[in-house]
């Protein structure tokens, strides 16, 4: 075991899918009360055909350009959900629904392209699809790493702002804060976030990586700010000790890894949350009751007393 | 039949059966649900390999029914806790779904049980898996399981037609003259997820998805009656599928992933064409 | 003394951690129309929720005709609140009403000419003959409050519970709701209504139930509908439009 955590290679994969999960946990919580949690499942899809295309121009796996290219095709998929749905009576969730599984074909169709123009070659492509941290080079960890510090430090450096614009997005505008602009800096934030993460965890787990977090926080805090540090602490476990579970056996997948332990973490928060988790909210329902029931004897006693 | 030909029964059968369950998804708004079950089915197929150690096509329709009302379930149990319906039913897709890539991976990895077959699905080798049927004689297993399913799916929508109206428009007013809003919901998710399991060997989990929902948004927009819905949701399923097939031959790439981008082009003249709700109409 | 057709005995409700009804009693005798007022937050659409099952009750005790729900749900009609469907969803004025007999239908029966014809009859009842087949997102606030009604009428129940009918909608259409109301009352049926406008209580329910949180008063308006009673109900310091601000109020009518 100690072994495992001793090979440097190992050591880099552990930091960034911790890195990564902090960023995820992090943007997981605005998501949350932007009411957008599955759209990080839309985009992540939507990234797939981006992907590919950046890789048959360039004909090389180079990350960074990959990336782009996710986001590129990624941020299409946000305009084209916003579009239908604002233009059409077809609602967000058949529009996430379609995006997402039309910009997957369409990513598949040029992946079966790419694979043929590269020679039979897998090209490591899948690898972007179903997550596979351990296959990551040094380079890739540094690209991950850099970007996702982006990310942390662009949500904590204006951490009020942010604050405000998702309660009070009105009174945020009578402050002088741009609301559009704000927009614009969130949804970019989130689609880095999520392309970054999908090298570790997959196109389909990416979601995991900002729901599940953020919901498990929302069981041990009232307070905005400890809901994303706790959030952000959630992610940085589940991918540290995903990472190293992964690590245990051979070919074991890590994404699927990651959001295991993030799941567990958050029944955990669920039955023994304070805040309206299972066994509180239980407690409560029993005393209201017996308030209720309390309540009608003193007063059938008072009748009897007349 | 020929081999083309199956193949393009096949694929219409696919585009029938999502065609006509996709509508009341749409209309209980319940299409990312679609997108859950597609994706936690693979549990329930894993878990059906892991017992019975084979790849048969009522043995997965089990595992696959199992896994889909587990997911209802367990998206409704969250719901019921207060948790935001959409991200309690992104926890546990990608929950159930880990566990089946999990499983696959640590146990059956060797077997021919593998995830992108799955995900992908692969239309190309139906024809070669048959089984024999009286009278008919040999016809590809996927086939047969896809025409069990679409009657299975085609009886119950119009022997409860009106209890489909009636919850999907207002589960309140069923609820109130006694009709078991519940039940049905399971049972409506009954039909997405064996609709899925059989569509998967053709089209895999996530095109699965669009074939789902893209025809049934599609016929939204061109239609205000319920039942030109349906049948327009199914036309489109099957031209989807159809020229998905053929323009993955003529410019050779995934059959499966092709089908989805059709559906996606018909939708996309439906949005801006429909003569009703489309985009030119409403700004002319 | 006749008996009440409705009975509720302590009646709690909560959404989450808020008590919202605490200890409702009160008891409704057949053939009266009750209006349920109160301020917001009072309660009032979670006791008509709470009363038909569609909202878990905390304790206490509900009956109709003597029974509990489930033994008498075919004979109570429910209108909820306009905006708890789609309008988008695909279908016609006269097909919602129809869904009012599927009750009555059954199982396995699809709806024949005769259920159609029912329908019809209470479309045209409301004056909404004209629009049967029209696509429902068509229709306005008021034509949409109009179907809800028909559709209630055909289920011929012998309790009718509604939810803010007149919320929004627009003169000729609170006319003809109203004018229903009555006749329903006329032929003995029992109908309580979730009503927000005060001025109008007095020429349209013969009974009132003012709640907030737990039943404030409830009796016949003439006797009840006092000033004191509603700055109870809503907290005192809303005053009573109809008379402080006479002038004002009915300058708009």
């Amino acid at each position: 075991m100690l072994s495992i955590l001793l090979n440097s290679n190992t050591q880099w994969v552990l930091l960034s899918t911790m890195i990564l999960g902090v960023a995820a946990g992090t943007i997981g919580c605005m998501a949350y009360w932007k009411r957008q949690n599955l759209m990080s499942d839309a985009l992540s899809h939507s990234a797939l055909p981006g992907v590919v295309i950046a890789f048959l121009l360039i004909q090389e796996k180079n990350l960074f350009i990959l990336i782009i290219g996710a986001a590129i095709s990624a941020l299409i998929g946000a305009f084209l959900i916003q579009w239908i749905t604002t233009s059409s009576r077809i609602s967000e969730d058949s529009a996430m629904g379609m995006i997402l599984s039309i910009f997957y074909g369409m990513g598949i169709m040029l992946l079966s392209i790419a694979n043929r123009s590269a020679g039979g070659n897998q090209s490591g492509l899948d690898k972007f699809i179903y997550g596979q941290a351990a296959a990551m080079v040094k380079s890739d960890v540094i690209t991950m790493l850099i970007l996702a510090l982006l990310v942390i430090f662009i949500v904590f450096i204006a951490f009020k702002e942010w604050k405000i614009n998702l309660f009070d997005p009105q009174f945020a505008k009578g402050i002088g804060l741009s609301i559009k602009g704000m927009n614009i800096l969130y949804t970019s934030i989130l689609v880095t976030t999520i392309v970054i993460g999908i090298q570790a965890v997959g196109v389909i787990l990416m979601a995991a990586m900002l729901v599940t977090p953020a919901v498990s926080a929302r069981y041990w805090t009232r307070s905005f700010k400890i809901m994303i540090l706790l959030s952000a602490t959630f992610g940085g476990i589940a991918g540290a000790v995903g990472t190293f579970i992964s690590a245990l056996g051979n070919g074991w997948p890590t994404g699927p890894f990651i959001v295991v332990v993030a799941s567990v973490v958050f029944v955990v928060s669920l039955l023994f949350g304070k805040e309206n988790g299972i066994l509180i909210k239980h407690l409560q329902f029993k005393m209201h009751q017996k308030t209720a029931k309390l309540n009608l004897q003193t007063l059938t006693e008072g009748l009897e007393n007349k | 039949m020929t081999y083309t030909g199956w193949i393009i029964l096949t694929a219409a059968l696919v585009g029938l059966s999502c065609g006509i369950t996709g509508v009341f998804l749409i209309l209980r708004k319940q299409a990312m649900m679609a997108d859950a079950i597609s994706h936690t089915v693979l549990l329930g197929i894993v878990i059906a390999f892991l017992i019975t150690s084979e790849v048969s096509g009522p043995y997965m329709l089990i595992g696959g029914i199992f896994a889909g009302l587990l997911t209802a379930f367990l998206v409704q149990w969250l719901n019921s806790l207060k948790v935001q319906q959409d991200a309690g039913l992104g926890i546990v897709f990608t929950t159930l779904f880990a566990i089946g890539v999990i499983l696959i991976a640590t146990s059956a990895g060797n077997a021919h049980l593998d995830i992108q077959h799955a995900l992908m699905g692969e239309i190309t080798f139906i024809p070669f898996n048959t089984v024999t049927l009286p009278i008919i004689g040999d016809v590809p297993q996927a086939t047969v399981l896809l025409a069990a399913v679409l009657i299975i799916v085609v009886i119950t929508i119009t022997l409860f037609y009106k209890e489909w109206k009636i919850t999907s428009f207002d589960p309140a007013l069923a609820a109130s003259i006694g009709i078991p809003v519940l039940l049905m919901h399971y049972v409506f998710m009954s039909l997405v997820s064996i609709t899925t399991v059989a569509s998967f060997d053709a089209v895999g989990a996530i095109m699965v998805v669009a074939m789902l929902i893209t025809p049934a948004a599609s016929a939204y927009l061109w239609t205000d009656k319920l039942h030109n819905m349906l049948l327009l949701s199914g036309a489109f399923g099957v031209i989807s599928a159809i020229t998905g097939y053929y323009v993955a031959a003529w410019i050779d790439t995934s059959i499966s992933g092709s089908m989805a981008f059709m559906t996606g082009i018909v939708f996309f003249i439906s949005f801006i064409f429909s003569p009703k709700h489309g985009l030119i109409v409403k700004y002319v | 003394m006749a008996k009440p057709i409705i009975k509720i005995e302590n009646l709690s409700a909560s959404y989450r951690k808020n008590t919202v009804l605490h200890d409702v009693n009160f008891d409704v005798m057949s053939g009266s129309l009750t209006g349920i007022v109160g301020p917001n937050g009072a309660g009032k659409s979670t006791l008509l929720k709470t009363m038909l099952n569609l909202h878990p009750a905390l304790a206490g005790s509900v009956s109709f005709f003597g029974l509990p729900f489930a033994k008498a749900k075919k004979r109570i009609g429910y209108v909820p609140q306009r905006g708890s469907v789609d309008w988008d969803f695909p279908t016609d004025a006269l097909d919602v009403v129809t869904m009012g007999l599927y009750g009555q239908i059954g199982w396995l029966r699809r709806p024949g000419r005769l259920h159609k014809e029912k329908a019809y009859e209470a479309l045209e009842k409301m004056g909404m003959a004209d629009y049967a087949d029209r696509q429902i997102s068509q229709l306005s606030g008021g034509q949409q409050q109009r179907v809800f009604l028909a559709r209630a009428l055909v289920q011929h129940a012998d309790i009718y519970f509604m939810d803010e009918p007149l919320a929004g909608v627009d003169a000729t259409t609170e006319r003809a709701i109203m004018t229903i109301l009555k006749e329903l009352k006329s032929i003995g049926k029992t109908v309580m209504v979730v009503h927000h406008d005060l001025q109008t209580v007095e020429d349209y329910f013969d009974h009132v139930l003012f709640l907030n949180q737990t039943v404030i008063k409830h009796g016949k308006t003439g006797h009840i509908f006092t000033k004191e009673n509603i700055a109870k109900t809503y907290g005192g310091n809303m005053h009573w439009k109809g008379e402080v601000n006479q002038g004002v109020v009915h300058s708009f009518e």
